[in-house]
């Protein structure tokens, strides 16, 4: 009898809870739309030409300015890096001018 | 009706600036929408962020990126709870297209490769197979990069990528079953709905060991914390690998491929990859270490309530607090120090929600005399690691766990 009531009782529960879980499920709306910032602000100064044509198609400016001061090499390694790990579009005769402006902002010895 | 939307907001401090006369010395040094800025105090500087709530579906967030976005969670939120809402949840992406609509009525999660019954599931077909929930952190592999000495280029985060969150979904077993699983697959391959902004850039993809994958704790979550995902956390479906870092967290996943060849794409192979060596430590420089993907967390133990610089009482009990996750494995315990690690006092832990999620931890900590002390925390997990005294280095930025330090004053 005990036996019984226990089954039935966590017969009851096992109910509930699927109950429970069925109603937590949540309800997904139909459509969702954003509209997320540009981030289309241009490199500043002089020199910056070659930058600004160069490398705002992928990532907005922000990127390369929060960076820490690096050396020559390690700019003209993620300038590599960019054209030949990311496939970025950039013509080899502009590689200098936007290592050139990367060193006067973010350079270091 | 007025709304507060934060575009209109931005619209009418743009006017505002442009009356001043102005706009052009703001636009300088700063995106126009920026409320404040916040200093996360690297070594070395480049530190200085704005605060924004330009995002759609976030609150205010540290800007990092605007495209693609890379949003940080201010630290303060931390202190608030165990579970990071929704709208504070840091944000990162590798690409900048990213599909701004999503119908949930055509999308579709396909399930195909190495499998019997490739699949198309409808969202309301993902609804339906049993539902699980866990309490899991999600973490950038490269969470407290600015913190790495010698400094090293990519996201410059502070602490703040990261967060814990409730995900309800699927598991990923079921789903693999119901296409079921060949014999001979080796891995699962995933992929979002974003992609590369050059035709010919590699794709994010990122791929599990079919073990892991069938592990029956790895989730295709379709809200978080009981609500659907903001779009830029990876609405409608993210994958969720509890105890392992954010990058293999695939969002928008509306692709899941099973493969009988060990997935050798840029994104497996070349980058999110660590030293093979203890807490993925190298020397600056050092040449012919073995690298392999990044994998497991590993402990970590913050104070939220105290900034640096904060005074306490000497000789009288304060409120001490944070958070801790223990990486693959529970809190055991968080300890404190406020003699340099000298000696460590045991901390009372919160609410046990799960291996995977944060654990709150507290202390009635009294400071002995005036002067200026930094408090240490060190969480072990249950497995027995313990947070390092010394910080890693390897030159992605990577896995940054060491016991964090807080200068706090007596007075």
């Amino acid at each position: 009898m005990a036996q019984k009531t226990l089954a039935a009782a966590l017969a009851l529960v096992a109910v509930l809870g699927a109950l429970a879980a069925e109603a937590k499920a949540p309800t997904l709306p139909k459509t969702v739309t954003v509209d997320l910032p540009k981030g289309l602000d241009f490199y500043a100064g002089p020199g910056a030409d070659a930058i600004n044509n160069n490398c705002l198609a992928c990532h907005s400016r922000d990127m390369v300015l929060n960076q820490p001061s690096m050396p020559k090499a390690a700019w003209e390694a993620e300038v590599a890096k960019m054209r030949n790990v990311y496939k970025a579009p950039v013509a080899e005769k502009d590689v200098p001018a936007i290592v050139d402006y990367l060193v006067r902002v973010k350079g270091a010895k | 009706m007025e709304r507060p939307d934060p575009l209109r907001r931005t619209l009418t401090r743009r006017r505002v600036i442009g009356t001043a006369g102005m706009a052009g010395l703001a636009l300088a040094s700063t995106p126009a929408w920026a409320e404040k800025m916040v200093r996360l105090t690297f070594p070395g500087g480049a530190d200085e962020r704005p605060l924004t709530s330009a995002f759609p579906q976030k609150g205010t967030m540290i800007l990092q990126r605007v495209r693609p976005p890379l949003l940080e969670t201010p630290f303060e939120v931390f202190d608030h709870g165990v579970f990071t809402p929704n709208d504070r949840f840091f944000v990162r992406w590798h690409w900048a297209v990213i599909p701004t609509t999503v119908d949930t009525a055509s999308f579709r999660l396909a399930v195909r490769g190495h499998v019997n019954q490739p699949l198309s599931l409808t969202l309301e077909e993902l609804l339906a197979l049993p539902q699980v929930e866990m309490a899991a952190v999600n973490q950038c592999s490269g969470n407290s990069r600015g913190f790495f000495q010698p400094r090293v280029a990519g996201g410059e985060w502070g602490n703040g990528a990261m967060g814990n969150a409730r995900w309800t979904g699927v598991r990923l077993k079921d789903v693999l079953d119901r296409a079921g699983v060949k014999p001979g697959a080796v891995q699962v391959r995933f992929n979002g709905m974003d992609e590369p902004v050059v035709a010919d850039g590699p794709d994010f993809i990122k791929s599990l060991a079919i073990d892991h994958a069938r592990d029956g704790e790895v989730m295709i979550a379709y809200a978080m914390n009981g609500r659907p995902m903001p779009l830029l956390n990876g609405f409608p479906l993210r994958l969720i690998v509890p105890g392992w870092y954010a990058t293999y967290w695939v969002k928008m996943l509306n692709d899941i491929e099973v493969l009988d060849q060990p997935d050798t794409n840029f994104w497996m192979k070349t980058a999110y990859t660590i030293p093979d060596t203890p807490n993925a430590d190298m020397k600056p420089g050092e040449a012919g270490v073995k690298m392999v993907p990044i994998n497991r967390m590993v402990p970590r133990s913050f104070i939220t309530n105290l900034k640096a610089g904060e005074h306490l009482p000497a000789g009288r009990p304060a409120p001490v607090r944070g958070i801790a996750f223990g990486g693959d494995s529970g809190v055991a315990r968080v300890d404190l120090s406020v003699d340099g690690g000298k000696s460590w006092q045991a901390t009372r832990l919160g609410t046990d929600e799960g291996k995977y999620s944060f654990r709150r931890w507290e202390i009635r900590l009294t400071l002995p005399a005036k002067g200026d002390y930094a408090l240490m925390v060190r969480c072990t997990n249950s497995d027995g690691a313990a947070q390092p005294e010394r910080p890693n280095w390897n030159p992605a930025g990577f896995m940054r766990n060491a016991i964090e330090a807080t200068p706090v004053v007596a007075s």
